[in-house]
């Protein structure tokens, strides 16, 4: 096997909170997992979008973060060893001769396993991508959401858009190789940490930074190839930044995205399951939370929680046929305290 | 209360509003396409919505944490508006908005 091929019981897609409560539960079912996530860290929508906000219906629990909420769940999983990919999103499932799955990533990362788990929530998240008339043409020559190499940025004329902090962040950063850094953003204030924006507010002022108050309107160029990005401003109208790059960042969106084409029973861009197993229309691929549905769903943590349960009993029998189940508290047996590492 | 909300076809949907609940909950509940990926909590911009220049003045003013979360709104104006931001009261009977793109899309 190759450096990033791996075998295990159960392959969850999607490190969310549900993701990482169902480690728990097939854990001490004694069944190891392996997770991947496009995010660069466990927590799902509770670390994307709510890390700072507050939850309030997690029984026993009346208030926490989505970071805090997150943080306890990677403690409660720890002893059950999960190992996580992230970066990466899971882009194609194939079944097996032997019965299993063989799961591909958009990084190569190959895993095989007895049982998929998608808790995806609302899908990946993906860049959000700016509406304009020709975009995809310069998506991946021109117009790039993420900074993989400096490098390639050395003598560019490169327009970064946004005014968050991944647009301040790249725009000090590659100020030092590209020929010009121009940001665009649709106000004089920014959501960005105050010293970089008082940093590149000070590149501005020395004339070695350019900063537009505009929104943008449109891209020139042919082949792939950008020349300039047109940007509309509310007193002088539009005009033209010369231009070879452009970096959108207006943060993420969430899309359903390979998953749809796994082959599974879809109902609005949500995956059918059954109220026993948790099971999709394809034995041994489970959904679990947000990303399910079936009569009286709710999109709760909670809920999410429940159904990742239930779904690790039928998961126990793909994984171990044959072997009797035991129906165990953790209060009590000794053989789920030695799995949690706590006898 | 009877908000009315044009979608990005250009189409008026009359819907019925609730005091003490937010404009994005009652766009949702009237079943049309607003995206609200955070659910409400101000932690995205996919609620975004332009205010009827008529009612800019009865809407408020954007909190410091809506403004900045507009930054991650796409097509900006001055009218924009996060749906979730904007709570509901009988000031409000007949407030016009109109869906953004990125709301929907």
């Amino acid at each position: 096997m190759s450096d990033n091929a791996y075998e295990t019981d159960v392959v969850i897609i999607g490190a969310g909170p549900v993701g990482l409560f169902a480690v728990f539960e097939l854990g001490l079912l004694g069944l190891k997992c392996h997770l991947i996530d496009i995010l660069d860290r466990a927590g799902g929508q509770c670390a994307e979008l709510y890390p700072e906000k507050p939850i309030y219906d997690i029984p026993a629990v009346p208030m926490c973060t989505g970071q805090e909420l997150t943080d306890r769940l990677l403690e409660q999983i720890n002893a059950f060893e999960p190992v996580f990919h992230f970066q990466e999103m899971a882009e194609k499932l194939t079944k097996l001769e032997d019965g299993r799955w063989h799961l591909t990533t958009d990084q190569g990362t190959e895993i095989t396993s007895t049982v998929v788990v998608i808790a995806a929530g609302g899908g990946s998240f993906v860049p959000k991508k700016p509406h304009l008339d020709g975009l995809e043409d310069f998506e991946g020559s021109s117009v790039h959401y993420a900074v993989r190499r400096i490098e390639d940025f050395r003598d560019k004329r490169v327009v970064i858009a946004g005014g968050g902090d991944s647009a301040l962040d790249w725009a000090l950063n590659l100020h030092p190789v590209a020929k010009r850094v121009t940001i665009v953003h649709h106000r004089d204030g920014f959501r960005a940490a105050p010293a970089s924006v008082e940093h590149m507010r000070s590149l501005v002022e020395k004339g070695e930074m350019d900063f537009e108050i505009a929104q943008l309107a449109g891209l020139e160029g042919s082949g792939g190839q950008l020349s300039g990005v047109k940007v509309k401003t509310k007193t002088d109208g539009e005009n033209t930044i010369e231009a070879d790059t452009l970096l959108p960042f207006f943060g993420l969106t969430m899309k359903l995205g390979p998953i749809a084409e796994f082959g599974l029973n879809l109902h609005e861009n949500l995956i059918t399951v059954d109220t026993e197993k948790f099971e999709t229309s394809v034995p041994s691929i489970f959904a679990i939370g947000d990303i399910n549905t079936y009569p009286g769903k709710l999109k709760l943590i909670l809920s999410g929680f429940h159904e990742g349960a239930l779904m690790s009993q039928a998961a126990f029998a793909y994984c171990r046929p044959g072997e009797r189940l035991r129906f165990q508290y953790t209060t009590s047996s000794s053989d789920l305290q030695k799995k949690l590492g706590v006898r | 209360m009877k908000i009315t909300v044009t979608d990005l076809d250009g189409n008026d949907h009359v819907i019925e509003g609730k005091a003490g609940w937010t404009l994005m909950e009652s766009i949702r509940d009237a079943g049309l396409p607003i995206k609200a990926e955070c659910g409400g909590a101000c932690a995205c911009a996919t609620c975004h919505v332009y205010v009827d220049m008529d009612w800019i003045d009865a809407t408020g003013e954007r909190s410091e944490e809506e403004e900045d979360m507009i930054d991650l709104a796409l097509e900006v104006e001055d009218s924009s508006r996060l749906a979730c931001q904007i709570e509901l009261s009988d000031a409000l009977e007949g407030l016009k908005v109109k869906l953004a793109r990125d709301a929907v899309l």
